[in-house]
């Protein structure tokens, strides 16, 4: 197990690589007129000149010199500083993603809340009413899209009952419960987002397992349904289930940057809005890069997990 | 219909056979899929709107009247009118045509850049295909809203760009289920007596091994198309696809409008609507169309299970 881990982690290298590759050629695609025009833009801000910005993005170098010194800046945390701001790319990220993660966690949880005891219950009643309207239910959470959901949010409760979500960030630490219910509503939209899929993977899991004939002895033991779907068929059911709410992590990050836009929490989603605003080059390859990074790690965390989940799939 | 079948097996079933894929695919949805032809229903009225936007709105898309600017639904204007005295139900209706273009050609897009990877990589395999798939698992590890909405900055705003941004970018991690069809493919015997007289690798690919792929390929079609339609109007909502004087539904909740919405909510209502239906659709038709098409990813409620269904459900002592 250790050493299946320690290769995982170090079969990252090369795609992480090829991660950095593609970050570093999509910001070198940047048209010289769009850098003329960044220019005009921030002259009058800053005070830098074309020939300041390409040498900021490293352009006036030969293309494996600019490779290299972007890249052994990355290896030593130097992400370069903002081409808006002036400030290092790594403070700005730094600052921002707790409360990225915070929503994002928060949504996981919700999303889970919401898709396993409906996709249980939809499996083990079967084509019932039931059943029907959780199915249905599942559809509706994957159709809504979460940018017209949060707009209704914040529009009709405020028509209705005079009552808006609060558009000023507060920090955990200062208030934790004005915090808690700052997030609650954006990550309750994002979760549903999620947990339309995880719903019809739970419960299509959950009728495969149910037909297995370990649960046909479970339930000629005489043990209750409760421990017979909880004990046996929800554990065994739920490998895919990890599989699928680790492949939906990019769809997690995607829809932070919407929330975190319609409910004003001041994340990394609506850092890269903004320097996408601002063209702010470095610090946008900064959270490509991260991002990127991120997801690759997860993927190898939710492989791991199989392992607690199943002990008959072994690493070696 | 059991007698029916009953009197002439025979007939059918070689009338079955003659049909050509597609038109079995119709014929098994309207059988056996009652849901997913409510979804084609769906999207068929989304596509004529789009096709006849010109008869069907009331006015023009970009028709402003600026004295009846924001007033409510009315008999002139069913839906109510925007920030600029635009008819928000004509808005919808030519809505209905962007979100059609970019999701058939952002789908066909993406079929074909999944179709070109996927057959190559797959059929050539070996270092050629290590390379490429660990280029795919690159790009897969980006989030797909973080790369488009890069990538859209960089090009600037436009619908071409928009379908080359989602098509390319959806192609590439679709490649993945084209190759791994191909990987089975490949090792047929048909496959086998044709390299050993002396096919050409784009011959083989071709006339063998496409036809064979069609199945998933007309499945990633259909799914995509929901996706394209719905990443056009999340990136139109963040203001980086269609520019604003075009009405996509995603453009039509953001914006100027976007400070009135407390005083018209029309205007947060419909287009949102409009796209959800759609989206609803859409995805109805390709959850059908999968079922039929690839049993793989049927899990367990397909054709073949009814009968288990039932007895699994007799036993249970509940």
């Amino acid at each position: 197990m250790l050493s299946y881990t320690i290769r995982r982690l170090l079969l990252i290298l090369p795609t992480l690589l090829l991660v950095t590759i593609i970050v570093f050629t999509v910001i070198r695609l940047v048209p010289g007129d769009v850098i003329e025009l960044m220019a005009s833009e921030q002259e009058f801000i800053s005070g830098k000149g074309a020939e300041a910005i390409r040498h900021a993005l490293g352009l006036d170098a030969p293309i494996f010199v600019q490779y290299w010194r972007w890249i052994s800046g990355i290896v030593q945390g130097d992400f370069g500083t903002s081409l808006w701001t002036g400030e290092p790319v790594i403070e700005e990220i730094t600052r921002r993603y707790p409360i990225s993660f915070e929503l994002g966690l928060l949504a996981l949880v919700m999303g889970l809340l919401i898709a396993l005891p409906i996709g249980v219950y939809s499996a083990i009643r079967q084509d019932s009413a039931g059943d029907y309207i959780s199915r249905s239910f599942a559809i509706l959470c994957i159709t809504v899209p979460s940018f017209w959901l949060g707009t209704l949010v914040m529009v009709l409760p405020a028509i209705w009952w005079h009552w808006s979500p609060s558009m000023v960030y507060i920090p955990f630490i200062s208030d934790p419960l004005g915090n808690l219910k700052m997030f609650i509503i954006p990550s309750a939209i994002l979760g549903m987002g999620l947990s339309g899929t995880t719903m019809r993977m739970t419960r299509t899991m959950m009728l495969e397992v149910l037909r297995q004939d370990y649960i046909r002895t479970a339930w000629s033991k005489g043990l209750s349904e409760r421990t017979i779907v909880i004990r046996h068929a929800l554990k065994n059911a739920l490998i895919p289930v990890v599989t699928i709410v680790g492949m939906q992590l990019p769809i997690l990050i995607g829809g932070s940057v919407i929330l975190e836009n319609i409910f004003n929490l001041p994340g990394i989603g609506r850092l890269f809005l903004q320097v996408i605003n601002n063209r702010d080059y470095t610090v946008l390859s900064g959270i490509n890069l991260i991002m990127a990074f991120f997801v690759l790690v997860l993927n190898v965390v939710v492989d791991l997990t199989y392992a607690f989940l199943d002990p008959r799939i072994q690493y070696k | 219909m059991v007698e029916e079948l009953a009197t002439r097996p025979p007939a059918a079933m070689l009338e079955r056979k003659k049909h050509p894929m597609l038109v079995e695919l119709v014929v098994r949805l309207v059988k056996e899929k009652p849901l997913a032809l409510v979804g084609g229903f769906i999207v068929l009225v989304v596509f004529l709107t789009g096709v006849f936007a010109d008869f069907l709105a009331p006015y023009g898309m970009a028709e402003v009247h600026p004295t009846e600017a924001l007033s409510p639904p009315s008999v002139k204007y069913i839906l109510g009118t925007d920030l600029l005295g635009r008819d928000l139900l004509s808005r919808i209706i030519f809505g209905a045509r962007v979100s059609m273009i970019v999701g058939i050609a952002g789908a066909s897009l993406n079929v074909l850049v999944a179709t070109m990877i996927g057959l190559f990589s797959g059929y050539v395999g070996g270092k050629f295909d290590i390379v490429v798939q660990r280029v795919v698992d690159a790009f897969m590890c980006f989030p797909h809203l973080i790369i488009m909405l890069t990538v859209m900055s960089i090009l600037g705003q436009g619908m071409l760009q928009l379908i080359l941004v989602l098509g390319v970018t959806a192609g590439i991690g679709q490649s993945r289920v084209v190759r791994s069809a191909v990987l089975g493919l490949k090792e047929n015997i048909y496959v086998k007596a044709a390299v050993a007289i002396g096919c050409s690798v784009p011959r083989i690919l071709y006339k063998h091994i496409l036809p064979n792929v069609m199945a998933p390929i007309i499945v990633i079609f259909t799914i995509s198309m929901g996706n394209m339609i719905l990443s056009e109007a999340t990136i139109s909502f963040l203001g980086f696809g269609i520019p604003p004087p075009a009405p996509s539904w995603g453009g039509m909740l953001s914006g100027a409008g976007r400070n009135y919405m407390m005083v018209a909510p029309w205007l947060a209502i419909w287009p949102g609507l409009a796209l959800g239906i759609a989206v609803f659709g859409i995805n109805m038709l390709g959850d059908g169309v999968r079922d039929i098409l690839d049993p793989r990813l049927r899990g367990g409620l397909g054709r073949y299970d009814t009968a288990t269904r039932k007895k699994s459900r007799d036993k249970k002592p509940s």
